[in-house]
């Protein structure tokens, strides 16, 4: 007798030794790399302050926070897309701090920065580039196409309490596989940190190939992500409050229309954020529309008490 | 020997077990209570949500069109029919209609919708027919429940709170009537019907007492035009509803027909009826839009998306007439 509950103690010993062994050779993997950056990344989504948190800061920091918030906007745009070029810039670009159209060839329409670069990957790389050696004092870069709407009063919203010094890469993350990037044509945001580290591992050829690896040709937006986590920056989603995506590949015609269908007792509210940073896949037209339905059109003698305050820009008449 | 060896593997196995189940709950111990949290913060933000819908209060503060500040009342009643009432009354009453103080559906047929049965045909050539009655049912049943009284299609969005802006500044007892104006056939001109109108108390007064005397007939099937020319033999004022920087407010087709930037132009087919002269572009509408026609379904939930929840983050807006209200308020109450 005792000698068979000594035999098996020493099988539960020997047993949990082994589990052991195994657990801590497994920890090795790519898999749980993700914890070993030091901070809080392992979520993959980046969530917008809340109310309470914001009004915990004091109103200088808030300030503050408001004051060094400015965004870098880098806007892939092509000579045969004039049109949408046109009204982004007569739109939403007005809003960001600072805007850069990097263009594949000149246009003598649009005044832009010419790469002369029809490869799209080699673009965004060079367009990156180039946004990070003139960044100034900015901190937040946000690509986009031109045919995407973007709220950048939003956008500040969203990293507002984010350092720009660690490396944030968000926007509407999707996964293919096993590499989870950020859609391009819902737009990018990339903190400074997370640009910088990218610009660095631009000179590896062989993490970060210029001209792609020949054999399977991923898109620029996968490329992206592909280099930044050689670097450990992975890709976030860009979310309200409540969990909602703020960064929409769709128009908001097509996104209430599928919630018509979805959601048919709260259509509105089943369907997009308050705080929607992106919309895209818009006509020239539908940009105009949105400039108006996002910067004027309201209910009078609503205040919504936001706790920060974005002025218009100067010159401009449609919003 | 053999129970022992036995023995020996059955402690192997239950040891590596039990250490594996240790070992993977102290790790996903953090990933489950945050999915947890994340779900619980989802449940909270949708019982907000629906909170607020039950309420019937679409937007944030200050809902002004359940408990209005002033005397403003606006009673809604929407020209439709069997036919719409699914396709496209169903979504108005789920997205503006809800602002209306009280609102009423007029059709040929008596339903559970509710709609109103007014002793008339469907059909175009009825229109003015279906208005008349229309608005002597109202006269008859709801006189005392609104001070303003709109009319709206099917197929027309409004902003309630804005039609209150421009009411609230004006007298229901005086003979008012106001709309998207347009110039021809009535020397006064007349308001379209597809933009809405909107008919101050004493101006429907004056409407069923028109037809009471015969001095209005139903000398046309054109609704709009042949409501005009009984207000203007009424004596009814029409109204510019344009706001202090000369923009319109009530609109007879929907935004893109007005908004586009254009090169300088003669004025399109849609805008030819104009009584004042209509910008193109940006000017074309006010901040403080009133309403839009030929909206559908999926629009009329875009627009009940762009004016009362879409917006940007801490915007100062460029039009805001409202802080001169609200520095008034300021040092009325603050004392």
């Amino acid at each position: 007798m005792l000698s068979e509950g000594g035999s098996f103690m020493k099988g539960m010993v020997l047993g949990g030794l082994f589990c052991l062994v195994l657990s801590l050779l497994g920890s090795f993997s790519p898999a749980t790399e993700s914890r070993t950056d030091g901070n809080d990344h392992h979520h993959h989504h980046v969530k917008a302050a809340s109310k309470d948190e914001l009004q915990q800061l004091s109103d200088s920091r808030l300030q503050e926070l408001n004051d060094q918030l400015q965004v870098y906007c880098v806007v892939m745009v092509q000579p045969k897309s004039l049109v949408y070029w046109a009204t982004a810039l007569d739109t939403w670009t007005k809003h960001c701090d600072k805007v850069e159209f990097y263009t594949s060839e000149a246009s003598k329409a649009l005044e832009a920065i010419d790469l002369n670069e029809k490869d799209d990957w080699a673009r965004l790389r060079k367009a990156l580039k180039h946004a990070y050696e003139n960044a100034g004092d900015i901190r937040w870069f946000f690509v986009a196409q031109p045919n995407t709407f973007a709220i950048i009063e939003n956008l500040k919203y969203l990293v507002l309490t984010k350092d720009p010094e660690q490396p944030f890469y968000l926007g509407k993350a999707v996964k293919s596989g096993e590499l989870e990037y950020v859609e391009l044509n819902s737009g990018i945001v990339l903190s400074y940190e997370a640009l910088k580290r990218l610009v660095n591992v631009f000179q590896d050829e062989d993490k970060c190939p210029e001209r792609g690896r020949q054999l399977w040709k991923l898109s620029d937006d996968k490329q992206l992500a592909v280099c930044l986590k050689f670097t450990g920056v992975f890709a976030e989603n860009g979310e309200d409050v409540h969990g909602k995506g703020l960064f929409n590949s769709k128009t908001v015609d097509s996104l209430i229309s599928e919630s018509m269908k979805q959601n048919p007792s709260n259509v509105v509210e089943g369907c997009c954020s308050d705080l929607a940073v992106t919309f895209s896949g818009l006509s020239a037209n539908q940009m105009q529309v949105m400039m108006f339905g996002v910067y004027r059109l309201r209910p009078y003698g609503h205040n919504f008490h936001d706790l920060l305050t974005f002025f218009p820009p100067k010159g401009s008449d449609n919003d | 020997m053999r129970p022992t060896s036995v023995t020996f593997t059955i402690g192997l196995i239950f040891g590596y077990l039990s250490l594996r189940l240790l070992l993977t709950s102290m790790f996903s111990v953090e990933l489950v209570s945050d999915s947890v949290t994340y779900e619980k913060n989802r449940l909270r933000a949708y019982k907000v949500h629906t909170g607020t819908f039950l309420f019937g209060n679409s937007s944030q503060k200050n809902n002004s069109a359940v408990n209005p500040p002033n005397s403003t009342r606006i009673l809604c009643w929407i020209m439709t029919g069997p036919r719409n009432l699914e396709s496209r009354t169903k979504h108005v009453k789920q997205t503006w209609g809800k602002h209306c103080h009280h609102i009423l559906y007029m059709s040929s047929v008596k339903t559970d919708f509710p709609t109103v049965e007014l002793n008339v045909s469907e059909g175009r050539e009825n229109l003015y027919w279906k208005t008349i009655r229309a608005l002597q049912y109202i006269h008859q049943h709801h006189q005392d429940k609104a001070n303003w009284f709109l009319k709206a299609d099917d197929d027309t969005f409004v902003v309630i709170e804005n039609l209150q802006y421009i009411l609230s500044k004006l007298d229901p007892e005086k003979p008012l009537y106001l709309g998207r104006r347009f110039k021809p056939f009535i020397s006064q001109g007349y308001m379209s019907g597809g933009a809405g109108y909107v008919l101050s108390k004493e101006a429907l007064k004056r409407f069923v007492k028109g037809f009471q005397t015969g001095q209005c007939t139903h000398f046309s099937t054109i609704e709009d035009m042949a409501l005009g020319k009984c207000m203007e033999t009424m004596k009814v004022e029409p109204v510019d509803t344009r706001d202090v920087k000369g923009r319109q407010t009530f609109h007879a087709f929907p935004l893109d027909h007005y908004i586009i930037r254009q090169l300088p132009r003669p004025r399109p087919w849609y805008m030819i009826y104009d009584y004042y002269v209509p910008n193109e572009g940006p000017n074309c509408c006010s901040d403080f839009i009133v309403s839009f026609h030929y909206i559908y379904p999926v629009q009329q939930y875009v627009l009940e998306y762009f004016t009362y929840h879409l917006r940007p983050y801490g915007y100062l807006h460029r039009f805001r007439p409202e802080e001169i209200v609200e520095e008034n308020n300021k040092t009325n109450k603050g004392g």
